[in-house]
C-alpha cells in the first residue's frame, strides 16, 4: 500500500475547490465592506488551496497539529500571493494594506479550517469505498452550508445595507456597501428618520400591530371553543368536520377577493380596519382550530372529567384546566397567527385606500415607486421585517413546534 | 344510564339525553367559527361563481344615484308674475336602472304653485312627486308653474334654499337578472389562455419541487451538530418569516438590471457575464443544446427561484422533525452492517421520509398554485410569469373587468378541486 492513496488525492482536488470557494466569497466580502474593486483571484486561489491540502493531508493523522495547520496556513497566503502576482485580491498591495491583511489571512484560516474538516481523522492512504463516502459528503454538506448561508442572507444584507445608504451613492457603485460610522447617528438613520417623520410610518406601525394583536385575540376566542369541541366532544360530523377544516385552507385569497371586494365595497366595509378585522381571522381560525384540537387531544381527558367529576361546568373545565396545560399550544398559535396577520400582502393592499388607515404591508406598497429613493423603500422593508423576525426568533422554540404540530400554511 | 332493563330492544338506537346535552353544546362552541367561516369564505365562493356570469365592471360598484338641479325660468318682475321652476334629474348609471323614484322639496311661502307635474302633488309648499322607475342613463325635466307674490318681489327667496331631496331604489349590479356568459368566453378565447395555465403548472410543479429537495438538503445539514446550529436554523427560517413584501422588493432591487443593482454588477465585476441581464423583465433566451434550440423562460425561472428561496425552510422545518424521530439504533445497526453513508440515507432515511415528503408535495403544490403575492410583487405578472392567480387580479383590477376576474377565479377553483380529489385520495392516514 502506498503512501498516498485515493484519500489524499481526493483532499487535494477538495483543498482546491475551498481555495476558489474561500477566495471568492472573502474577496467579495471584503469588496462589499470597502468599496474597492477587488477581483477574486480563482485560479490562485486553486493553487494555493492544492498546496495547502497536500501539506496538510501528506501528514498522517497524529501529526496534523495546530502547528502544522498555522504552517499549511502560511504556506496558502505565501502560494496566494506569488501566484497572483502580489495580488491576492486583484488590488496591488499598497492600497487598504491593512484590510487587505486582514481578510487574505481570513481566507488561509477559513480554507485552512474547511480542508481539515473535510478531510479530519481520514489519512493519506487508500480507503474503502464508505470512507470515500465520508469524505466526499463532509464536502457536499460544508458547501452546502456556505452556499445555503450566503443564499438565504444576501437580500436581507442587500436590504438592511441599501436602507443606510442614498440612491446617488448606490447608483455610482452597487457594490460599495461600506458603511461611513463617522457621519452621525442621523444620518446614518436618516431613511428611518424621514419614513417616520415624512411617510407616516409610526401609523402604519400601529396599525400593523393593532390589526395583527386583534386578529389573535379574535382568532384564539373563536378558535379555542371550537378546537375543544372537536378534540372533545362527540357530536354528529365530527371527523367529517376534523377534515374538512384543512380544505378550507386551500381555498385561494383570490378567489375570495372580488367577491370581498365587491361586497365590502357596496357595504361600504372596504376601506376600514374593521374589513381587514372580519377576514382576516377567518383566514386563520380554520388553521388555529385545527392546531390546537392537535393539543387539546394530547391533553389526557381524566384531568378534565376530574373537574366535571368536581362540579365544574364544562366551560370552568375549559377555562381552569384545558387552558392552562394549553398554554405552550396556545403561544405557538397565537405567534403563528400574528405572523400571517403581519405579513399579509393582498388584502390589506386590495382594500385601503386611506393612508391613516395603512398596514406596513400595504405602505410599503405605496412606496415602490420610482419617485421614492431605494433606500427609503428598503428602510420600511427592515422596518417590516425587525419586529416580526425578532419575535419569532425570540419564541422560535413555541413556533417551530407549533408549525410543524398541525400547519403547513403558506 | 337512560336505558332501562325493560327494553329488550338491544343498545338504545338514535342520541340519549346526555348525549344529545353534548352535542349541542358542541355546536354551540363551533357556531361562530362556523359563522365566520360561512360568510368570509364560503359565501364569498358562492358569490364568486355568481359573478363570473354578470356583466361588471370595477366602474359598476358604485351605487347609480339620482343627480338633480332646480332652476327658475323667467322672470319674476311683479307680484302675480309667473315662473317655471325646472328640476332636471337623471340616471347617473348608463347601466343600471333605478327603481321607485320619489322626490320632494319645499317651495319657499313666498311663492304659489299654480300647475304641477302629472306625477307630482302640491301641498301648500310641500311638493312630491313619483317618478316611477329610471331607465339606465334616463334623464328628464319635472316642470312646476309658480306665481310670485309681493314677498317674494320684496326679497326674493332662493328657492335652492330647500335641497330636492330624492328617495329611490337603485337597482344593485350585483343582484340584478343580468346574466352573460362573455366573462368566460373571453377567458378562454384569449390568446394567452393557454401560456398563463402553461406558466402555472411549471411554476407550481418547479416550485414545489424544487423546495422539497431543497427542504431535504437543508435538514440533512441541519441534522449534523456544529456550533452555530441553532443560529443557522434562525437564517434559515427567516425567509419563510419575513414578510413577503419586504423580502420581494429586496430581491427586485437585488436584480435591478439598471445602474444600482447589485446582483448584475456583481457578475458583471466577476467577469461572469459582459452585460446586465434583466432577471425579471426577460421573457426567454434561446439556448441551443446538441444541436436543439430552446427557450429557456428567465422571469419564470427566477420567480420559481424565489419561491424555492422562500419555501424551503418551510420543508427544511418539518423534514428535520420527522429525521430527528427516526431511532439511532438502525443506523447503528447498518452501521454495523458496513452500510455507507450515501447507502444509509437512500435505503434508511429516504424511505422514513417518503410519507412526509409525500404530504408536504401535496399541501405545497395546491398552496404554490394558490400563491398571488410573490409573483405579483416580482413582476406584476409580466414577462411570461403571469399564472392563473395573477391573472384574476390582472382582469378584475388592472383590466377592470370584475366578471372576467371572477371567471378566472373560477377556473383556478375547478383546477384546484381536481388537485383536492387526488390529495384526498392519497392522503396518507398519518398527516397530523
Amino acid at each position: 500500500m502506498s503512501r498516498f492513496g485515493n484519500i489524499f488525492y481526493l483532499s487535494v482536488l477538495f483543498g482546491a475547490l475551498w481555495g476558489a470557494i474561500w477566495a471568492i466569497i472573502i474577496t467579495l466580502l471584503a469588496l462589499f465592506i470597502s468599496g474597492l474593486t477587488f477581483q477574486p483571484q480563482v485560479t490562485a486561489g486553486v493553487i494555493a488551496g492544492v498546496v495547502a491540502a497536500a501539506l496538510l493531508v501528506s501528514q498522517p493523522m497524529a501529526k496534523r497539529t495546530l502547528g502544522m495547520r498555522v504552517l499549511a496556513g502560511l504556506a496558502f497566503l505565501l502560494v496566494l500571493v506569488l501566484a497572483s502576482g502580489a495580488q491576492p485580491m486583484g488590488l496591488p498591495l499598497d492600497s487598504y494594506s491593512a484590510g487587505q491583511l486582514v481578510f487574505t489571512v481570513l481566507m488561509a484560516v477559513v480554507t485552512v479550517q474547511s480542508i481539515h474538516l473535510t478531510c479530519g481523522n481520514l489519512g493519506p492512504g487508500h480507503e474503502k469505498r464508505y470512507n470515500v463516502e465520508v469524505l466526499c459528503l463532509r464536502f457536499i454538506k460544508g458547501f452546502g452550508l456556505v452556499s445555503f448561508t450566503i443564499a438565504v442572507a444576501l437580500p436581507f444584507f442587500v436590504m438592511v445595507m441599501m436602507s443606510l445608504k442614498n440612491q446617488q451613492l448606490l447608483l455610482s457603485n452597487p457594490l460599495d456597501f461600506s458603511i461611513d460610522f463617522g457621519q452621525g447617528f442621523t444620518a446614518l438613520f436618516r431613511s428611518y428618520i424621514e419614513l417616520f417623520t415624512q411617510y407616516h410610518f409610526g401609523t402604519y406601525l400601529m396599525n400593523s400591530a393593532l390589526v395583527s394583536v386583534a386578529t389573535v385575540a379574535i382568532t384564539l376566542f373563536f378558535a379555542v371553543p371550537g378546537a375543544y369541541a372537536v378534540a372533545r366532544l362527540r357530536f354528529p360530523g365530527q371527523n367529517l368536520l376534523s377534515r374538512s377544516i384543512l380544505l378550507i385552507y386551500m381555498v385561494p385569497m383570490i378567489v375570495l377577493v372580488i367577491p370581498l371586494y365587491a361586497i365590502f365595497s357596496q357595504l361600504g366595509m372596504r376601506n376600514t380596519l374593521w374589513g381587514l378585522l372580519f377576514v382576516y381571522p377567518a383566514t386563520t381560525i380554520p388553521v388555529a382550530l385545527y392546531m390546537l384540537q392537535g393539543y387539546f387531544r394530547g391533553i389526557p381527558a381524566e384531568l378534565e372529567e376530574a373537574g366535571l367529576m368536581d362540579g365544574l361546568t364544562r366551560l370552568n373545565v375549559i377555562r381552569k384546566i384545558t387552558l392552562p396545560l394549553a398554554l405552550p399550544a396556545l403561544a405557538s398559535v397565537a405567534l403563528y397567527v400574528f405572523m400571517i396577520a403581519w405579513n399579509e400582502f393582498l388584502f390589506a393592499f386590495m382594500f385601503l385606500d386611506n393612508v391613516d388607515l395603512f398596514t406596513l404591508s400595504r405602505g410599503i406598497a405605496e412606496l415602490n415607486s420610482s419617485e421614492v429613493p431605494r433606500q427609503h423603500l428598503m428602510a420600511g422593508a427592515v422596518i417590516a421585517t425587525v419586529p416580526v423576525l425578532a419575535l419569532f426568533l425570540w419564541f422560535e422554540r413555541f413556533l417551530v413546534a407549533g408549525l410543524t404540530a398541525g400547519s403547513v400554511k403558506g | 344510564m337512560q336505558t332501562s332493563d325493560t327494553s329488550n330492544e338491544g343498545p338504545p338506537k338514535g342520541l340519549g339525553p346526555l348525549a344529545k346535552r353534548e352535542m349541542r353544546f358542541a355546536y354551540l362552541l363551533l357556531l361562530p367559527t362556523f359563522l365566520i367561516v360561512l360568510s368570509v369564505v364560503l359565501f364569498p365562493l358562492i358569490a364568486n361563481v355568481w359573478i363570473s356570469f354578470k356583466p361588471v365592471t370595477l366602474g359598476d360598484l358604485r351605487a347609480p344615484a339620482i343627480l338633480a338641479n332646480e332652476r327658475l325660468m323667467g322672470d319674476l318682475a311683479a307680484a302675480g308674475d309667473e315662473a317655471d321652476i325646472r328640476y332636471r334629474a337623471r340616471n347617473s348609471s348608463r347601466k343600471s336602472a333605478i327603481a321607485d323614484v320619489v322626490f320632494t322639496d319645499t317651495i319657499p311661502d313666498s311663492l304659489s304653485i299654480l300647475t304641477v307635474d302629472d306625477r307630482c302633488v302640491s301641498d301648500g309648499p310641500l311638493l312630491r312627486c313619483d317618478l316611477g322607475d329610471y331607465a339606465p342613463g334616463q334623464r328628464e325635466d319635472i316642470i312646476v308653474r309658480v306665481a310670485a307674490s309681493q314677498a317674494f318681489i320684496d326679497a326674493p327667496d332662493d328657492i335652492k334654499d330647500t335641497k330636492p331631496a330624492f328617495t329611490f331604489e337603485p337597482e344593485n349590479i350585483l343582484t340584478n337578472g343580468d346574466f352573460t356568459l362573455d366573462n368566460f368566453r373571453r377567458v378562454f378565447n384569449a390568446s394567452d389562455f393557454w401560456p398563463v395555465l402553461w406558466a402555472s403548472m411549471y411554476y407550481t410543479i418547479a416550485g414545489t419541487v424544487g423546495a422539497l429537495v431543497m427542504g431535504l438538503f437543508a435538514a440533512q445539514l441541519m441534522n449534523i451538530t456544529f456550533g452555530g446550529r441553532a443560529f443557522l436554523r434562525g437564517l434559515f427560517l427567516s425567509p419563510y418569516v419575513a414578510p413577503v413584501i419586504a423580502v420581494a422588493l429586496a430581491w427586485v432591487l437585488l436584480l435591478d438590471p439598471g445602474p444600482g443593482g447589485t446582483l448584475n454588477a456583481l457578475l458583471i465585476q466577476l467577469g461572469v457575464i459582459d452585460g446586465p441581464i434583466s432577471f425579471l423583465g426577460q421573457r426567454a433566451v434561446e439556448i441551443n443544446l446538441l444541436g436543439l434550440s430552446f427557450d429557456f423562460p428567465v422571469a419564470l425561472t427566477v420567480v420559481i427561484i424565489f419561491e424555492i428561496w422562500r419555501y424551503f425552510p418551510l420543508a427544511m422545518l418539518f423534514i428535520l422533525a420527522r429525521m430527528q424521530s427516526v431511532s439511532t439504533d438502525i443506523y447503528e445497526a447498518a452501521e454495523i452492517d458496513g452500510a455507507t453513508p450515501l447507502q444509509q440515507f437512500r435505503f434508511i432515511s429516504l424511505p422514513q421520509l417518503m410519507g412526509i415528503m409525500a404530504v408536504l408535495f401535496l399541501l405545497r403544490f395546491i398552496w404554490t398554485f394558490n400563491k398571488f403575492d410573490d409573483i405579483f410583487l416580482l413582476t406584476g405578472g409580466a414577462a411570461g410569469t403571469r399564472t392563473l392567480t395573477v391573472n384574476v387580479y390582472e382582469q378584475a383590477f388592472a383590466v377592470s373587468n370584475l366578471g372576467a376576474g371572477a371567471a378566472v377565479a373560477v377556473v383556478v377553483f375547478f383546477v384546484l378541486l381536481c388537485f383536492s380529489v387526488i390529495f384526498f385520495k392519497f392522503s396518507p392516514e398519518d398527516d397530523a
